[in-house]
């Protein structure tokens, strides 16, 4: 319990990666949140990453987490502008109201 | 070693309540402020377990950049007190929410069942290829790596970055009505004869311009 080890970072990557997921499920508010809890769930994977990384002594999860920071990045931007645009459009980012798609 | 796993506790226990009052605040700006703490711990576990230039990139690039743009979106489009309930549906009867409880909570006991039972690999070891060194510093050695073996993923993630700010432009870019823009074709291709006008003036009396 009081050395930390691998599992424990494990662990809690996988409680904020859930939370992310029922997030995604219950938000009933507007997709801004929704976007959230996808950088909450990529927050959980280079958490993971990284403690990998560190506890078998390999560089390359680092790396790997550098690349998905990019992605994430370019991911917020380009959702963000979706939903600036769908506001300007529809007056609303309501989840419930969002039914363009017919979903 | 004690120290090390109190900070531990502190601070994951700081970023997953903070990860839940992400999903749970009413207010969109709220929930913003926690997504910053949540990163901001999370860095502070990256620094402390070893990997500091992470955790850093983390703060500039999560805290300095994409929440700020989450804040800048939230505020502009005045969405951040959104009427209705959290956890009212009247949209498909409410059964969507013990369904998302429910499959949120086998997601996550798989991932426990997992974390709880698995080993290495017993050549996992021999086969790592980039060693972490203690005599140089994390920095220094992912910038060792980053550079020369992973040169083309950098440039490629380059790459994606520029596709995503210039879709990002295309996207929120609008026509307005009655904004003055320069042409540029128009400036370039003036002729002497529209800018200039020659006239003999005579003396003591001077030119009438609007003649």
């Amino acid at each position: 319990m009081l050395s930390i080890g691998l599992g424990h970072y494990l662990t809690l990557a996988a409680i904020i990666f859930t939370i992310g997921v029922v997030g995604i499920f219950l938000n009933r508010k507007n997709v801004i949140v929704i976007l959230m809890s996808i950088e909450l769930i990529l927050l959980a994977v280079n958490i993971n990453l990284v403690a990998f990384s560190i506890f078998i002594n390999d560089l390359s999860g680092q790396i790997f987490t550098l690349f998905i920071l990019t992605v994430a990045a370019a991911e917020a931007a380009i959702g963000l502008a979706i939903i600036v645009v769908y506001f300007r459009n529809s007056d609303t980012i309501r989840v419930e109201e969002i039914k363009n798609l017919k979903g | 070693m004690i120290a090390h796993s109190v900070f531990f506790y502190i601070f994951s226990l700081i970023a997953i309540i903070s990860a839940v009052m992400v999903t749970v605040s009413k207010n969109t700006v709220h929930s913003v402020f926690f997504l910053i703490l949540d990163f901001i711990s999370i860095s502070c576990l990256f620094i402390m377990i070893g990997a500091e230039f992470l955790g850093m990139i983390m703060l500039i690039v999560y805290v300095g950049a994409v929440a700020v743009l989450f804040l800048f979106v939230v505020m502009m489009l005045n969405v951040a007190e959104q009427k209705g309930q959290w956890f009212s549906s009247r949209w498909d009867g409410g059964t969507h929410i013990p369904i998302g409880l429910l499959v949120s909570l086998i997601i996550f006991f798989e991932l426990i069942i997992v974390i709880g039972g698995w080993k290495y690999k017993p050549d996992l070891l021999n086969s790592l290829s980039i060693n972490i060194s203690n005599e140089i510093t994390n920095t220094r050695s992912i910038g060792n790596v980053l550079y020369t073996d992973y040169i083309l993923l950098f440039q490629i993630s380059g790459m994606i970055l520029l596709v995503a700010m210039i879709g990002a432009i295309v996207l929120t870019y609008r026509e307005r009505a009655g904004v003055k823009r320069q042409s540029y074709v128009k400036q370039i291709s003036r002729e002497r004869d529209e800018g200039v006008d020659l006239v003999e003036a005579e003396r003591n009396k001077g030119v009438k311009i609007d003649a």
